[in-house]
């Protein structure tokens, strides 16, 4: 069921495309911010309350398997530490080529994400392997940097084989109300994802919604990266909390299905940060089910940034297969944090 | 064929430990019916027959009410209101101890899907009684009049949509205050008030204090007519409610009557869309649509009309209609023959009058009385589905222009129950609900309740209101009001 995950994504001319939309002759903060500003607001009750009741769902037996298989190959199996080495890179590399020796069938996660400088050993240790190489990029988790560094972080990620890009964008940027500012960010991002045979990583951008607060604000940020070309929509860095939280996802959800509506082209939606057990990750897939629609339920289209999630998931692969929980000494572990 | 299917997860009905027949619950104790016949309850999703009940005659009735009075004038009228609100804690807390029990049992007469009875019916029937308990000894405190006093035998006739909640709204204000209650259930739910009994027995309330009786209209009748009723409390049909409201006319009884419904959920163009048709589908989809506060009208802003209605029925799609047993139901089956029967006649005649008929071609199951979610586009005042309640899973689409022809539409009703705002100007929300006569305004939600919130009509729907102070002060006379 895991789809070839391309690696090259369309090139667009983000800003044509934003006039086009907007209805205006020259991009100006003033045109986007009336049309984000335009946009319906949300109701955080009406939204944490649908979030809810998403998460009562009782997925049992057959769909359960389907849907812990699918979760396992959404996953972007991340290290992002200050004490990440090779060695450590490695080991998450081998553990997605083989997430459980003891099951052959079990399926590989979608991508390892790892910073830029580890790009190499990710990409040398996977081979040809189909898992991708993602790097985080443009002074994560904080952003602040300028943009001459931001891209060059980008580019050497790039260069070094990457094959998806994770972006932070300026929240202070995005919170003073310069839209246009974070639009020419992102744009200018994606178009550093060229490579040099002119294919295209894709690009996922992080709005660390934890620093935005309130929904409104997600899904404003959500409709400015499509609109300047995001590949992906992506939650959090996992380095601030809340990160990934169902009623945020569902938003970024309702965004990609209303931006198909708009364009019909579809934006990909990565929770990150925070999704640890089976359980969470599967209320996640009915919200992409019920809201986007199953269209989404792809690893090209949907993924999980996450590291302990993987073998939760393997552990409850492991019970509807011989009937019994095993226990955590059963599942290997590559990447003991050190904290 | 989606990529997503949720593998069946019925909930277990090992639980139910249904007998075979039922008698009457008169002074504490099951007993056989002098006089009466018997009819058989069944379940609405696949019309197996669940058990066999008491059509009581009207010399059951005369017990029932004749034990509720020597419960009155004996140990539950001299008892203090602090020991009333034990046995109102002991029956919230078996309630909740018994919850799983209740919501399979309410779902199997019912045909309401389990995530309802599960999460709203028998939670909320609980809160009821732990609301109540608190006021029992407080009543003196409770801003009801100088010296709230019970009114006696308090008779009760409650409808099938909320079984065992509508239980709770009866029985827990008249238990708090400090009357005796003869309470009959629906014809087509009789069997979780016939369980409450047995929680009734468990919590040993004195014998007489509760009495069941159930049967169809002609048991009602004799309730209201019983010379030894004190007051009379109704949730049904406007029909009974105009015959109570005549049969009793003339006499000392007091009455409370909580009636049907059409009420207006009203969109507006900055409204929170995603959430409005959240609020939308609560609104008319929950309990398929058996609710008298359902907003069984939608009244959407006309330059948001199209787009409203488009993300509707895509929503509708995704809901699950079938095996109310199963936990991943959405929509569960229509409750009797009579009211799918009820439901298509109105159903048919909006088609004939020219509106658009959409439903979300849902498959339906072979056996039991079922009815796919169902939305009129183009519908005007004058047709009957924005007129008549049809009590079932059929939104009526009505567009307006301002605020002001809003209020006008939504008013223009012989019902007042209820009224829905979607908008994010608070400022709008407040001149709204000033506007609307009707008893519950929701802003930004729809279909939520709670025991501290009084609930109750305007015109048609009824008069008295029930949860809140509001609602005791029907339960009790002062010396103020006599």
């Amino acid at each position: 069921m895991v789809s070839t995950t391309s690696t090259s994504a369309p090139s667009v001319d983000a800003t044509a495309r934003a006039r086009d939309l907007l209805g205006v002759s020259r991009l100006t903060n003033a045109a986007l911010t009336s049309w984000l500003h335009g946009l319906p607001g949300v109701d955080q009750v009406g939204c944490e309350g649908r979030a809810a009741a998403l998460g009562t769902r009782s997925i049992k037996t057959t769909s359960k398997a389907w849907a812990i298989d699918t979760a396992i190959s959404m996953i972007d199996l991340t290290t992002l530490e200050g004490a990440d080495t090779p060695g450590k890179v490695r080991g998450l590399a081998a553990k997605a080529l083989h997430p459980d020796p003891t099951d052959p069938s079990t399926p590989s996660p979608a991508a390892v994400c790892v910073y830029g400088d580890m790009v190499a050993t990710a990409r040398e240790a996977l081979g040809q392997a189909p898992v991708n190489v993602a790097a985080v990029a443009t002074a994560f988790p904080s952003g602040r940097a300028s943009m001459p560094v931001k891209l060059a972080d980008t580019r050497d990620a790039i260069e070094a084989g990457a094959d998806e890009i994770d972006m932070v964008i300026d929240r202070g940027a995005f919170l003073s109300g310069n839209y246009l500012g974070v639009f020419q960010e992102i744009a200018q991002v994606a178009e550093a994802c060229t490579r040099a045979d002119g294919t295209r990583a894709r690009l996922k951008v992080i709005m660390e919604t934890g620093e935005l607060v309130t929904y409104d604000n997600v899904r404003r940020a959500s409709w400015l990266s499509m609109l300047a070309g995001g590949d992906f929509i992506k939650t959090s860095t996992g380095k601030v909390s809340p990160a990934a939280t169902l009623p945020v996802t569902l938003i970024m959800l309702e965004a990609v299905r209303d931006w198909r509506d708009l364009t019909g082209e579809m934006v990909g939606v990565k929770p990150a940060g925070g999704i640890r057990t089976s359980k969470d990750a599967i209320k996640f897939l009915v919200t992409v089910s019920e809201v986007a629609g199953d269209d989404w339920l792809d690893p090209f289209w949907f993924r999980f940034g996450a590291s302990s999630l993987l073998n939760d998931l393997l552990l409850q692969r492991q019970r509807m297969r011989i009937g019994a929980y095993s226990g955590a000494d059963y599942v290997t572990d590559d990447s003991p944090s050190l904290y | 064929m989606a990529k997503f299917e949720y593998a069946p997860a019925p909930e277990s009905r090992a639980v139910v430990d249904l007998a075979p027949s039922y008698g009457l619950f008169i002074n504490g104790e099951f007993t056989e019916s002098q006089g009466g016949s018997a009819f058989k309850t069944v379940n609405p999703a696949t019309e197996e027959v669940l058990s066999e009940v008491t059509d009581a005659s009207a010399a059951d009735v005369d017990r029932a009410v004749a034990a509720a009075r020597r419960a009155y004038n004996g140990a539950w009228g001299r008892m203090s209101g602090a020991d009333r609100g034990k046995y109102l804690f002991r029956i919230a807390r078996i309630l909740q101890e018994r919850a799983r029990e209740f919501a399979v049992l309410e779902t199997l007469d019912n045909g309401k899907p389990i995530k309802e009875s599960r999460d709203v019916d028998v939670p909320l029937a609980a809160a009821h009684f732990f609301y109540h308990a608190g006021w029992a000894d407080k009543l003196e405190y409770a801003g009801l009049g100088t010296n709230p006093r019970a009114h006696g035998v308090v008779g009760q006739v409650i409808p099938w949509n909320f079984p065992l909640l509508m239980l709770a709204w009866k029985i827990a204000p008249a238990l708090a205050t400090g009357n005796t209650v003869v309470l009959k259930p629906a014809e087509t739910t009789p069997l979780t008030a016939l369980l409450f009994a047995d929680v009734v027995q468990q919590a040993d309330l004195p014998p007489g204090v509760v009495n069941i009786v159930t049967g169809a209209g002609a048991t009602g009748q004799a309730i209201v007519d019983h010379p030894d009723i004190d007051k009379l409390a109704f949730t049904g049909s406007t029909g009974v409610g105009k015959m109570i409201a005549r049969s009793i006319a003339g006499t000392r009884k007091k009455a409370t009557l909580e009636l049907g419904g059409k009420a207006a959920n009203i969109i507006f163009e900055d409204a929170a869309i995603d959430q409005a048709v959240e609020g939308i589908v609560n609104g008319i989809f929950f309990n398929q649509g058996h609710v008298c506060c359902a907003g069984s009208r939608l009244l959407v802003q006309e330059n948001i009309a199209a787009d409203v209605e488009r993300r509707l029925k895509r929503r509708l799609e995704t809901l699950r209609v079938g095996d109310p047993l199963d936990k991943n139901t959405d929509v569960g089956a229509i409750n009797s023959k009579a009211q799918l029967s009820r439901i298509t006649e109105l159903t048919d005649a909006g088609e004939a009058e020219g509106a658009e008929r959409w439903d979300n071609g849902c498959e339906l199951p072979a056996k039991g009385f079922w009815f796919r979610p169902t939305v009129f586009t183009g519908v005007s005042q004058t047709h009957r589905i924005a007129q008549e309640e049809i009590f079932g899973p059929v939104l009526s689409v009505l567009t307006f222009r301002t605020p002001q022809e809003a209020v006008a539409k939504a008013n223009n009703t012989p019902y007042g129950l209820s009224a829905g705002v979607w908008t994010e100007k608070g400022s709008r929300i407040l001149w709204m609900a000033d506007q609307l006569r009707a008893g519950v305004v929701w802003a930004n939600t729809f279909n939520k309740f709670d025991p501290t919130s009084p609930f109750g009509g305007y015109k048609e729907s009824g008069y008295g209101r029930e949860g809140g102070r509001h609602g005791l002060s029907a339960y009790v006379t002062t010396e103020s009001n006599g």
